[in-house]
């Protein structure tokens, strides 16, 4: 970016700016009404994070000028992302992992197993 | 000795120095909020018995909207230094400084509401985690703010000897302040709305 476009440019920048402001309220809004909605915990968690990702994507892509940047910064950004992916699924799949715990079977505890 | 590469492009990143280091420093910023939103995750859906409280939605979505606005207001500034309006530019910058300033003093008013209630840090996961990412996230504000405060005042003499550099930082605090608005825009239904 810089100072290498025309004014007449940078007044249609100008104009997207507001546009995108304009999205960012009205998926707020969105969000926040959602929110008193009577959706189960999985409806919830997937509406209000996907309007987030797309709140977030219009910030990085138009106010970040992630749309049009040079190669050395998506390079920075892909590595990013390839570890902030770890970050998450690593502790998460570690946690989940159930390998090793103690594992009672259904019943036994009860002597029903002998019953079956 | 002459720092290189403060206006003009590297020839091999295609960037002016200082913006390849807040891209690189902002990757870093993803890393830390990346394993505290890590950490939230696990404490919560580890915990069966996870203590969710209510909390300001009003205050916090007009917070948002505080935010929001001051991404544009900060976009605002940076386009009018290169409409070569200064004026206009510290109007902008201004607003964005006070829009920051608003966003901490409601933050506040959420905090001291919450003391009152006796929820504090060490209340319980919910209110650690809570405190630790809101406070992280205001630290950040106040750090943009200072940045501010300096580009509108003593930093602004720039304008006059090196214009071109002045708007490129102006530039580089302009990604940091939208990386910051980014971070709460999935903090806001993260800790708020879930």
């Amino acid at each position: 970016m810089g100072g290498h476009t025309s004014p007449e440019d940078i007044k249609k920048e100008t104009r997207t700016y507001l546009l995108v402001f304009a999205a960012l309220a009205v998926a707020t809004v969105i969000t926040v009404t959602v929110s008193y909605l009577d959706l189960n915990r999985a409806q919830a968690i997937t509406v209000a994070l996907f309007i987030a990702t797309i709140k977030g994507g219009l910030v990085a892509a138009f106010f970040m000028h992630l749309l049009s940047e040079e190669k050395f910064i998506y390079s920075v950004l892909v590595l990013t992302l390839v570890v902030f992916i770890a970050l998450f699924v690593l502790p998460i799949g570690t946690f989940a992992d159930a390998v090793g715990e103690h594992f009672v079977m259904e019943g036994v505890e009860h002597g029903e197993s002998e019953a079956h | 000795m002459e720092i290189p590469y403060t206006v003009e492009a590297r020839p091999d990143t295609g960037l002016y120095n200082a913006k390849m280091g807040v891209w690189l420093f902002l990757a870093s910023e993803v890393m830390l909020f990346g394993a505290l939103f890590s950490s939230y995750i696990i404490l919560r859906t580890g915990n069966p018995d996870w203590v969710q409280h209510p909390m300001n939605v009003p205050l916090a979505t007009l917070n948002t909207m505080i935010l929001i606005s001051s991404s544009v207001t900060v976009i605002m500034s940076w386009v009018s230094l290169r409409l070569n309006n200064f004026a206009r530019f510290r109007m902008y910058l201004a607003g964005t400084l006070v829009l920051a300033g608003g966003f901490m003093v409601v933050k506040g008013i959420e905090y001291s509401q919450e003391f009152s209630q006796g929820l504090f840090p060490w209340s319980d996961n919910y209110m650690g985690i809570y405190f630790t990412l809101t406070g992280l996230h205001g630290l950040h504000v106040l750090g943009g703010m200072v940045v501010f405060g300096y580009l509108l005042g003593p930093g602004a003499k720039m304008w006059k000897t090196a214009p071109e550099q002045y708007v490129n930082r102006i530039e580089c605090v302009g990604l940091y302040w939208h990386f910051v608005d980014l971070v709460w825009i999935f903090l806001f239904p993260s800790l708020y709305l879930l």
